[in-house]
């Protein structure tokens, strides 16, 4: 590793200019915790480190005027659980974020980090694809919105331009009897890479449920949103019928390799099982009226 | 014997020794080490998992600037194959090797050449300027694939029944007629097994700091069980003779039978000698994983035959491990120790050492038993199922004992293994209610225990206190249960013996920190130092009082008149003795060295809870009790470490530890993220029970503790799921997508 | 290529340091500031041996750039005891057993102290978990649990919110 510069710039602007200069030897460092380890491995080897924690506008945490939020896309996990109201309203972003590696890792990687690494099985991401987040990038071209399940292209690949940045995740106003819920399957208790990632996010009314987003991770080249998924939910009452027929789509729009990881026969199979638990998870805090 | 029963000490759990430095980050590991001039080692490995080394051109690495030496196969004492060369269990022709690829690379991550230079950075540039010619050649890892017909031979020398093999070697042991063993059985269970490659997984990876003076004097401090062994495998390896060399036992990082070779010593030597700056090596995490010795993955097949009744008549063993790439699978222990808890008439237990394309195999913990226990002990629970016995009284019914002839071939003396079994019994564990979808399984294990030669010194300091040094590095906690023995045999607070542990120059010669050795060996040169410094000291008195010394008795830190015919004196203390010492004959010391004798082997008996998820075929240890007979547990808190860690090793090996190659025949989960060992929320409370049945052989009935825990763990948790889910695994690791396979039918 | 220069805050006292650009936090603690009660287990995070606090929050010194250092405060295994008074935690590892080998303990106890920081009163389950970063190999983690339990408790009853330089 030879002539790599760092710099931790305090404006947006000022970031865009050196990271869209430097072009395909810059990266953008967040939280670190993919980035070191891929240098340190000789995966990458950037020429320039654009360090981006010194910018207000991505370590903040905002409650919008709609009464959303906007996370920035550094904002480590462990700040985002010291929120006194986010996990209250978004109690599944809010684990799969805090999924991520080790306690030591929660001190650091944020959302936007996991979603720009590009792993198929990021934690957050299947969690954000339910929440119905859209994401702010800037570049030399401007600032521009995106939905989150369009930023993955494959396998360590998005789809933003050259030159943008992540800037932050917008999450929607709530409506009552909203809930969501992530669950993966590893097989220790930590520390493990998703071996099948459900985000559920849905709402109940008497009973019914009225809308849902399900994301699946580690399942193909990138995350999914399986709208088959959340259709077999919409106005059930999430009895079994709905949630066999949704963990059936689950299992169906899995791509999965055979990997050290987990087999394809695996990962269909547990899609589905994900999804009943994950659902029911998220159904259990959406009736509770939080 | 005098085992010593009013115990101040021995018994006790104080404080250790060397505790203070290792909870404030002072103690010093190898890789904390630094010289002036210190320069750093980097090693090539080969990418390929065989191929023939047709050159290698180090020109271009020796140019680049800050480069200060080049080391390649040619610098390193060649070992010719028609001569073996034993050092310890290690035959010096496959350790000149391993340590660095001669004629061939035998397993991707083989050493190629080495550097050292003025920083990491450049070294492993220069690294990246060597080139190679390899000419690569077909590999096999798994071993029936290198047991094939027409399978990559990896060495032309290896022949087995007369033809090229990649079989390195066989043992037997037999006992009775087999033949005649099984005719005589009314039931007979035969099953196969098949366990991974698994890595000893310390955190401390390899370390070392060398330097090499113009006359050859060469000092090293390194990360390893032995230092003794350090000194003896580089001087053979560099030619440097053992009297030039002092290798210092840095504190040790976690070493389980993985660190009881040398790999980058060496290496680290001789660039230190042609660069003549002291040089550093330490690997990382990824070279740990790809180029150390895992233990052997293996292929048994154990078959059982018993009387309705439930007497074990018959017993047969065939187990293949792996060795990778050069002679030295454990099958001794898988071979030896296997049916040794049992009092079985007629037994053939067979070992076979299968090399392939992967690293060679070291020792881990119990080397090979826990894999012969795992086949052993699932096929006793098989049994004892069939013949609706509980699978405690089962193994009761023909539990080893005093006077059986162990299928490995001694005549067992007093030994502890009833006592577990009586122990588990009736622990309140083995019949606790159990919930949905939770199993219980038990399983039995021995190991050996070695003894072997060990020096200590016990000296008297001017002001009266003690310093004891020893020989072996301090894996377990030992320097606290010497502290303990000897402040016991002394009579005065443990607080007033400092045990050290000494390097090659410092004290005599001892055996590696290995084979739940060292304090058995330690304690007994340590009674016997202590016990003639005892001598001088009633000596001492005795002079002063003008008595004979047989009228001295030593007793609470003070010498005293025998009886009150000896006369009327006030006692002399530790202190007093010793500030008289110049004008009474000289400094008070003394020092043994001995080659041990008496080491008795241990059995285990542990009792297993599991909880399995059958939507997603993961299980959960959610309660464990091991029970063993430890002898005597000098310090119990670090005896109960050793027993909950070899449990925590099982756990993983039966659960989730596991080497995955790739279809280039590399190793795909180098790192702790995919070589999953249990994290903290993986595990409950790991409850012990130790029985103590004195080891008859030594003077405070010390045994070996630190092996046995790991052997029955696989098959007491294989049992456990068996018990929740009703389906027997016969491959290790019981990871979710095969448990669930199984579940699925 | 020139080195950075980095000024710090480490155990309470300012320090500074040269490094490259691509070191990281744990490279320099043990190297140019020569505290090596950090240890290396991975390099990648996995471990935790490399424990520290980065203004109060746990993290691997191992995933931070050195560079990252400046302006911020750091505490090590180095800053827990006070001059030859040691931190409870310290105190009841060794009581306990709590330690074989060591090299996990210094990343253990850092680690450990921030979870009592946050939560005086962890359950065995909030424990565990705090703690799965942390890899040991030689204890099965029971002593460590345990001795992190009743330190808690013990400092609950003295009244010890902090132990700090």
């Amino acid at each position: 590793m030879t002539d790599i510069q760092y710099l931790s710039p305090r404006t947006l602007d000022e970031a865009i200019s050196a990271f869209a200069a430097a072009g395909s030897a810059a990266r953008i460092m967040a939280g670190g915790t993919d980035l070191l380890v891929q240098m340190r491995s000789g995966a990458v080897r950037p020429g320039l480190i654009v360090d981006i924690k010194k910018i207000a506008e991505m370590t903040t945490i905002e409650e919008t005027a709609e009464g959303g939020f906007r996370v920035g896309a550094a904002v480590p996990g462990a700040v985002l659980a010291e929120h006194p109201r986010f996990g209250k309203v978004w109690p599944g972003v809010l684990e799969a974020v805090n999924l991520i590696g080790s306690t030591q890792v929660q001190g650091r990687a944020s959302a936007g980090g996991n979603l720009c690494n590009g792993s198929p099985a990021g934690d957050s991401v299947p969690a954000m694809i339910a929440a119905g987040a859209v994401v702010t990038l800037q570049g030399p071209n401007g600032r521009r919105e995106m939905p989150v399940e369009n930023v993955p292209a494959g396998p360590g690949r998005t789809n933003l331009l050259p030159g943008e940045i992540l800037v932050s995740f917008t999450l929607p106003p709530r409506p009552k009897g909203a809930s969501d819920a992530y669950l993966r399957m590893i097989p220790r208790t930590e520390m493990d890479i998703a071996v099948v990632g459900v985000g559920v996010s849905l709402t109940l009314k008497d009973g019914v449920c009225t809308t849902a987003r399900v994301g699946l991770g580690a399942v193909a080249p990138t995350v999914l949103l399986v709208e088959a998924a959340a259709k077999a939910l919409i106005g059930s009452k999430l009895d079994d019928a709905a949630l066999n027929a949704a963990a059936s789509a689950c299992s169906a729009a899995c791509r999965p390799i055979d990997d050290k990881r987990g087999t394809i026969a695996y990962r269909t199979k547990v899609a589905g099982v994900l999804l009943k638990r994950t659902a029911a998870i998220a159904a259990q805090r959406a009736a509770g009226g939080n | 014997m005098n085992v010593i029963t009013n115990n101040k000490w021995i018994g006790q759990r104080t404080i250790r020794p060397d505790g203070a430095d290792k909870v404030t980050g002072r103690a010093a590991f190898a890789a904390d080490t630094t010289m002036p001039g210190m320069i750093w080692g980097k090693v090539l490995r080969s990418p390929h998992p065989h191929a023939r080394i047709k050159s290698i051109d180090t020109s271009k690495a020796e140019a680049l600037p800050g480069v200060k030496a080049v080391v390649t196969s040619r610098d390193i004492v060649d070992f010719p194959i028609d001569k073996s060369v034993m050092l310890g269990i290690q035959d010096m022709r496959w350790m000149c090797r391993n340590v660095m690829a001669r004629e061939k690379a035998l397993f991707p991550g083989h050493p190629v050449a080495a550097v050292a230079a003025t920083s990491e950075a450049i070294a492993a540039r220069a690294c990246e300027l060597i080139e190679v010619e390899y000419e690569v050649l077909p590999w096999s890892v798994e071993i029936e694939d290198a047991l094939l017909p027409g399978a990559p031979i990896l060495h032309d020398f290896m022949k087995f029944e007369g033809k090229p093999s990649n079989i390195g070697g066989r043992i037997e042991v037999k006992k009775g007629d087999i033949a005649e063993g099984f005719a005589a059985a009314e039931i007979v269970i035969e099953r196969s097994f098949a366990t991974r490659p698994v890595h000893q997984g310390y955190i401390e990876p390899h370390a070392c700091l060398i330097s090499v003076g113009a006359d050859n004097k060469t000092t090293i401090w390194s990360s390893s069980q032995g230092q003794f062994m350090v000194r003896a495998m580089t001087a053979y390896l560099t030619g440097i003779p053992q009297s030039d060399i002092r290798a210092i036992p840095a504190e040790i990082g976690g070493g389980f039978g993985g660190k009881t070779i040398v790999y980058l010593e060496p290496l680290a030597t001789l660039l230190a000698k042609k660069s003549g700056r002291p040089v550093k090596m330490v690997m990382t995490r990824e070279e740990v994983m790809r180029a150390t010795g895992p233990t052997s993955g293996s292929k048994s097949t154990v078959k059982i035959g018993a009387t309705r009744d439930g007497k074990i008549v018959a017993a047969q063993g065939t187990f293949y491990l792996q060795a990778g790439a050069l002679p030295g699978s454990p099958i001794r222990g898988a071979v030896g120790c296997s049916f040794s808890p049992y009092d079985i008439p007629h037994v053939l237990s067979v070992g076979f050492d299968v090399l392939s394309n992967r690293s060679k195999v070291a020792a881990y913990r119990a080397p090979g038993a826990p894999i012969g226990a795992y086949a052993v002990e699932c096929v006793l629970d098989e049994l004892a199922e069939a013949l609706k016995m509980d699978p405690l009284a089962l193994r009761l019914k023909n539990a080893a004992k005093q006077g059986t002839k162990a299928a490995h071939g001694p005549v067992f003396p007093r030994i502890g293994y009833i006592e577990t079994l009586e122990a588990a019994k009736a622990h309140p564990h083995y019949t606790a209610p159990l919930g949905k979808l939770q199993g219980r399984g038990v399983a039995s294990g021995f190991w050996f225990n070695a003894g072997g030669e060990s020096s200590a010194q016990v000296n008297i300091t001017e002001d009266g206190n003690v310093v004891v040094t020893t020989g072996h590095p301090d894996i377990g906690g030992s320097r606290a249960a010497i502290a303990n023995i000897c402040a016991e045999l002394l009579g005065i607070d443990y607080r007033r013996v400092s045990v050290l542990i000494g390097d090659t120059a410092t004290i005599g010669f001892s055996n590696l920190t290995g084979g739940s050795r060292v304090l058995f060996a330690s304690a007994m040169v340590v009674t016997q130092s202590t016990d003639k410094v005892i001598a001088t000291l009633r000596e001492r008195a005795a002079k002063i009082w003008e008595i004979d010394p047989e009228a001295v008795k030593w007793e609470n830190g003070a010498a005293h008149p025998a009886s009150p015919n000896a006369g009327q004196f006030e006692p002399l203390t530790l202190a007093e003795l010793a500030a008289k010492a110049p004008q009474m004959g000289g400094p008070i010391g003394a020092g043994v060295q001995l080659n041990t004798e008496g080491a008795e082997g241990g059995f285990g008996t542990h009792i297993c809870d599991v909880e399995v998820d059958p939507e997603l075929g993961i299980v959960r240890v959610i309660r464990y009790t091991a029970v063993q007979d430890v002898g005597r547990a000098i310090h119990p808190g670090y005896v109960e470490g050793q027993m909950q860690g070899g449990v925590a090793q099982g756990i993983g090996w039966a659960l989730n530890e596991e080497y995955i190659y790739n279809k280039d025949g590399k190793v795909d989960n180098p790192g702790f993220l995919d070589y999953r060992m249990p994290v903290c929320s993986d595990l409950p409370m790991l409850d012990t029970v130790m029985v103590e049945v004195p080891n008859p052989k030594h003077p405070q009935g010390v045994k070996g503790v630190g092996e046995v825990p790991l052997v029955p763990v696989m098959a007491a948790v294989a049992n456990a799921v068996h018990n929740a889910l009703g389906k027997r695994f016969y491959s290790l690791p019981m990871s979710p997508p095969k448990v669930l396979e199984v579940i699925e039918g | 290529m020139t080195k950075l220069h980095v000024s710090t805050t480490i155990n309470g006292e300012p320090a500074e340091f040269l490094c490259e650009p691509y070191d990281t936090m744990l490279d320099a603690l043990r190297g140019p500031l020569g505290l090596t009660g950090s240890k290396e287990g991975c390099a990648s995070g996995d471990c935790g041996a490399c424990s520290i606090t980065l203004d109060d929050r746990l993290v691997c010194s191992c995933l931070m750039l050195a560079a990252e250092a400046e302006g911020h405060e750091l505490r090590t295994i180095e800053g827990m005891a006070h001059g030859d008074k040691l931190h409870p935690l310290q105190q009841k590892f060794l009581e306990m057993a709590a330690l074989q080998c060591g090299i996990c303990t210094s990343g253990m106890l850092v680690a450990s102290d921030a979870l009592l920081q946050k939560n005086p009163r962890p359950s065995e389950e909030e424990v565990r978990f705090w703690l799965a970063g942390n890899l040991c190999r030689c204890t099965g983690y029971d002593k460590i649990v345990r001795a992190v339990l009743e330190t808690a408790t013990d400092m609950r009853e003295q009244g010890i919110r902090e132990f700090r330089q």
